[in-house]
């Protein structure tokens, strides 16, 4: 890797400083995001880790541009953003293929090319034999995937994903723990995932950001420098796992009294 | 892999691969893991089940509606020797089924099927066109829809033959007369299928729309119009059904000298006292609605289980 590259990996990709959002105005005004502020760096993984109520997924619709923020500054520097949710949400009139290839059609990609391009992100999530399938004939987890295959066809700077694997079993979770974490080894994305499971944020991320509740509110910013590939039920990531608990345990209480 | 025998193997596959104990101490290689997303994947795929033989299918889909038409001529048959009315009145299943016979091998009828079948498929073609035009313009401009929405509802329920003496009047009697109410019966339909289509559109397919950056008519083309059409064709399958009733209600009012129609063939039937040929006529329209709804039912579920719409 060149000199360039290595401080490429440093730049700041998104930025937030003291953003706010506030919803309704006067007595109903309800505070989602107070003075949030955090940075995500070119191919980091970032996690941000809090309860219901937190505000985690207003953050990803702030950076997505789904929706305006009320104070502070925002700045990705015109990056393109993709934003996977957690329903699959594929088009059941188009095949898999054609859900991958939607984002290229938009942008008007030729046709030759997006199949191609299609096949092999199809390939790159696991599915290269799936892509004349249609959406419901798939498991919930080969959904997911697809819908990760169709986030990557956006050719976007960063990958939002807002707890992509909350309606899934344990065990395809874990799958595609290791599925996202090689794709985003190997496609070198940055990753800003939103989870209310702390296992799976210390899994998965170079930086667990804890965030509290009503209104969302950093609360302490962990790095996690276990080795990778990491396994969620490793005693290193379990070890963690319950000091970011007890930290969020501790801020909870103080909130109750 | 190929599947082959979808429940008993898939389950098989996916038992075999969980019992292969994990390599613990190696480091993991992309090809076990790979075996692994496809094992579980093979397990959630499992439980399709064969619905038999296609003869057994047929059968067991057309006996019930064999049974139901047994039922109701053994029903006629019995009203006819108890000699409710005179037989030159009510004629018997067989006289009927003779005439009828006799009826559908004339060229003569054939020409009646054809000017009639023109009509209801040039009414039809003219109420999709209109009803989509002011579905959409309804759906996409607010105050559009607030000042017609409710009147297009408020038509549906508009029994078409009141539309008859106004038609007669603006149109004289003419094919002009007939159309006009045709359209004006089935458009509403479609008109309203469309509207609801694109209203219920889901809110998470709508935000996937925003996310890939979707606006104006791309959201129309790839978004709004396609997950609008399951809605869009149970108001076509509507439409039709309104369209062919008012079609038969003008065909008997509205007596274009010259055409043929069936209708018109059926009040000559009448003029005539020919009882037999009047219900050869009743059975004719029957078997047409029939057909033209198998055909709407058969898109329908075409499209359900192509998008996975279907119970199972």
């Amino acid at each position: 890797m060149s000199i360039a590259e290595a401080t490429d990996l440093k730049t700041e990709v998104v930025r937030l400083d003291h953003v706010s959002k506030q919803y309704g105005s006067g007595a109903n005004a309800l505070l989602a995001l107070d003075k949030v502020s955090l940075t995500v760096r070119k191919g980091e993984f970032v996690c941000l880790l809090g309860a219901s109520g937190c505000g985690k997924s207003t953050l990803l619709s702030l950076v997505a541009g789904l929706d305006r923020i009320s104070g502070g500054t925002l700045d990705i520097g015109g990056r393109h953003v993709s934003l996977m949710f957690q329903e699959a949400a594929l088009f059941p009139w188009l095949s898999v293929a054609g859900n991958v290839e939607l984002p290229m059609r938009l942008r008007g990609v030729g046709k030759a090319e997006r199949k191609r391009r299609a096949q092999e992100l199809l390939e790159v999530v696991r599915l290269k034999d799936f892509g004349h399938k249609r959406p419901h004939e798939l498991s919930g987890g080969m959904r997911q995937r697809v819908a990760l295959a169709r986030s990557l066809a956006q050719d976007a700077d960063i990958l939002l994903m807002d707890e992509p694997f909350g309606a899934l079993d344990a065990m395809t979770r874990d799958i595609l723990h290791d599925e996202l974490e090689r794709i985003w080894r190997e496609q070198q994305l940055t990753v800003l995932f939103v989870t209310h499971n702390v296992r799976e944020a210390v899994r998965l991320g170079d930086r667990v950001i804890l965030l509290s509740s009503r209104p969302g509110r950093v609360i302490e910013d962990f790095p996690v420098t276990h080795d990778r590939p990491r396994r969620i039920d490793s005693p290193e990531v379990a070890g963690q796992a319950a000091e970011i608990t007890d930290r969020l345990r501790a801020e909870v209480a103080r909130h109750a009294h | 892999m190929p599947i082959k025998f979808p429940s008993a193997r898939a389950g098989l596959d996916g038992v075999a691969q969980d019992t292969t104990p994990p390599p613990a101490e190696q480091p993991r290689t992309d090809l076990a893991a790979a075996d692994r997303v496809t094992g579980l994947d093979a397990l959630e795929l499992g439980g399709r089940s064969d619905k038999g033989a296609l003869g057994v299918r047929i059968w067991r889909s057309a006996w019930p509606k064999l049974l139901a038409v047994a039922i109701v001529l053994l029903a006629w048959q019995l009203v006819v020797w108890a000699e409710w009315k005179p037989v030159y009145v009510l004629p018997g299943p067989a006289t009927v089924f003779e005439d009828l016979g006799g009826l559908i091998t004339t060229a003569d009828f054939w020409d009646g099927v054809r000017l009639t079948m023109i009509r209801a498929l040039t009414g039809f073609a003219l109420a999709v066109l209109i009803g989509t035009v002011v579905g959409a313009a309804v759906s996409r401009f607010a105050p559009l829809r607030a000042a017609i929405g409710s009147l297009i509802t408020g038509l549906q329920t508009m029994p078409s033959i009141m539309w008859f003496p106004l038609a007669i009047l603006l149109f004289q009697i003419s094919e002009s007369a007939i159309m006009f109410v045709v359209v004006i019966g089935a458009a509403p339909s479609v008109a309203n299928g469309l509207i609801s289509g694109i209203d219920y559109v889901p809110r998470t397919w709508l935000r996937v729309g925003q996310v890939l950056g979707m606006k104006g008519f791309a959201k129309y083309r790839h978004l709004i119009l396609p997950a609008s059409l399951p809605s869009f064709i149970s108001g076509l399958k509507q439409g039709w059904a309104f369209s062919w009733r008012s079609l038969m209600a003008g065909e008997l009012l509205v007596i274009v000298p010259g055409a043929l129609s069936i209708g018109v063939r059926m009040q000559q039937a009448r003029d005539l006292n020919e009882s037999s040929l009047v219900i050869s006529f009743i059975i004719v329209v029957l078997v047409i609605g029939i057909l033209i709804d198998v055909l709407f039912n058969a898109a329908d579920n075409a499209l359900r289980k192509r998008w996975g719409l279907t119970g199972s």
